[in-house]
Parts: structure tokens; C-alpha cells; sequence
């Protein structure tokens, strides 16, 4: 049989870049980027900024990221706690969202297969 | 882009290879596609490799299904840049506007298969209110969407709930439709890798 050109599957793809947002090499210290990503814990004006990250992202304003930057965060520190927080987010539904579905297929059924 | 990095802060040989690019095809590059050159290992790289898996990589959901669930939630997090480019892309896809808009508009009513419309529904609540259970999925399962099309949707979800979020968050320029429309034609022939 040819052997077939593995795919990489979601599970390991979605590790790796997690782990490379809140573990690799970066500019904001790795307690900072995990608080950013749990979305817990940050001084003002940080947490307001990423509260609207997390919560309604449309609604952020030049005045947001300004504040941040005229309190000390550097621009790649913005740049990298934001898509941790970002990731944060989409990371939480995506977990209820498989969770839900194991348990589903655990339960059987006709469906299920 | 709100941030000066990421307008300015490229190395040499990627404002050369945006610089080509916009020579080529007449437009610059969408934030969205220069957003993953910076510093490209640290989030561009693996997002990159987890979105291209998500939209363009098996599953039983059409690429015009992919995107136009991309397109439906990046409406429910209100993020005009990502709405524009994905319908684009997804009408492209299925050669149909109509379908798409009426979808934006209510999947409820739209003219799409039962399948789709309870995994766009489940997409939704998740995407606004962050948690689905057992009997959401349940129900979507009785209305014929197989276990691997959840997980399959459930990653385009995670992928445009980020995505989406860094668009707004960062500020990205919402260019003209024809713009949209390149951008469309070359995420088909070339996906997100």
C-alpha cells in the first residue's frame, strides 16, 4: 500500500499554537500572557483593553491600545497579550464545544457513530 | 493597523515580497494576510497551519460551507473586515451571493440543507455565549450533522473567533469589494497555508 502523507489533525495543530502563545519566546512574561489568555488579573488600562478583546472586540478604539501604550506596554507586549486574550476566548468555546461533543458520543445512540 | 509594528515593523525581505504582491495583483496585502508575517513564529506560523487545516483540509463540509460559516460568525462578533472577506470567499465558492446574504441576513429562512442550518445555529450559540452542552449537540446530531462535521466546524469556530477578534482589536483597513473579490479568488486557488 503507498503510504499516505499524514495529516496533522486539529488536536495537535490547536496545542501547538497555544503553546507557542503562552510558552515560547516573547517579548511579555509568560505569567502576564497566561493571565492575558485566562483573562484574570491585569492592571489597568491593560484589562480594559482586553475585556474588550474578550467581550466585544468590534468596540475597540484608537484611545484603548493608546492608553496601554502611554502606561508602558510596548507595542510587541500589546501585540502578543491580545492574541493571547483573543485565543483565550475562542480556546474556552472551543473546549465546551468538544467536551459537549464527547460526551454525546459517550452516550451512544443511533447517531452517534 | 493601530499598532505601528504592524504597518511598519516587517523585515526587509517581507516589505520586498508585499511590495511584489501588490505589484502582481494590483492590490496591497489585506491586514489580515499581513498580520501573519509578523513575527510569524510566534502566532502566524501555527495559526496559519491550524486555519488552513480548518478550512481547506478534509472534511465533508464544502469549502463554500467553511466559509460561510467563518462569514456567520465573524457577523455574530460584528467584525465587518472578516464578514466581507469570507461571504466573498464562500459566494466565489458556491457561485451564489444569494445564498450567502440570505444566510447573513436569518439561517432560520435561508434556502440551505438542515445539517448546515443546525450546525450554523450551534456555531452561533457558541460564539455568543462562549458554552454549548450535550443536548445542543444532541440536537444537531438528530438533524443529520455526523460527529467529525462538529469537530470539523468547531475548529473553523475557534479559528474565526480569534481572528475575528485581532481584526477589530487591531484595526484592520476594510478596503473597496474588488478588493475583497482578488482576496476572495486567491484564497481559493491558494488557501490559508
Amino acid at each position: 500500500m503507498k503510504p499516505q502523507k499524514e495529516i496533522p489533525g486539529y488536536r495537535q495543530l490547536y496545542r501547538d499554537l497555544i503553546d507557542r502563545i503562552l510558552n515560547g519566546k516573547g517579548h511579555s512574561p509568560q505569567a502576564e500572557r497566561r493571565a492575558a489568555f485566562d483573562h484574570s488579573g491585569l492592571p489597568q488600562p491593560l484589562q480594559h483593553l482586553l475585556d474588550k478583546v474578550v467581550h466585544y472586540a468590534y468596540k475597540v478604539t484608537d484611545d484603548d491600545v493608546e492608553r496601554v501604550k502611554q502606561s508602558g506596554v510596548s507595542e510587541d507586549q500589546v501585540f502578543e497579550l491580545v492574541i493571547c486574550a483573543a485565543a483565550g476566548q475562542a480556546s474556552r468555546q472551543y473546549e465546551s464545544g468538544l467536551a459537549a461533543l464527547e460526551a454525546a458520543r459517550k452516550e451512544g445512540g443511533p447517531h452517534a457513530s | 493597523m493601530r499598532l505601528e509594528i504592524l504597518n511598519k515593523g516587517y523585515a526587509l525581505t517581507t516589505k520586498m515580497l508585499f511590495g511584489i504582491i501588490r505589484l502582481v495583483s494590483g492590490y496591497p496585502l489585506p491586514d489580515a494576510a499581513r498580520l501573519v508575517f509578523y513575527r510569524p513564529d510566534f502566532y502566524g506560523l501555527p495559526m496559519k497551519r491550524f486555519t488552513h487545516r480548518a478550512m481547506r483540509g478534509p472534511s465533508s463540509w464544502s469549502v463554500g460551507d467553511r466559509e460561510l460559516m467563518a462569514a456567520y460568525i465573524s457577523r455574530l462578533n460584528a467584525c465587518t473586515f472578516c464578514v466581507k472577506a469570507h461571504s466573498a470567499v464562500s459566494a466565489n465558492a458556491y457561485k451564489d451571493r444569494f445564498k450567502v446574504d440570505k444566510v447573513l441576513a436569518d439561517p432560520e429562512t435561508a434556502p440551505i440543507a438542515p445539517p448546515l442550518r443546525a450546525m450554523l445555529a450551534l456555531l452561533g450559540k457558541l460564539t455568543t455565549t462562549h458554552t454549548v452542552g450535550t443536548e445542543d449537540i444532541r440536537t444537531l446530531l438528530a438533524a443529520g450533522v455526523t460527529p467529525p462535521q462538529v469537530e470539523d466546524a468547531l475548529a473553523v469556530c475557534f479559528a474565526f473567533n480569534i481572528t475575528n477578534r485581532l481584526a477589530d482589536a487591531f484595526g484592520f483597513f476594510v478596503p473597496a469589494p474588488d478588493a475583497f473579490d482578488a482576496g476572495a479568488r486567491y484564497l481559493l486557488r491558494r488557501g490559508y497555508g
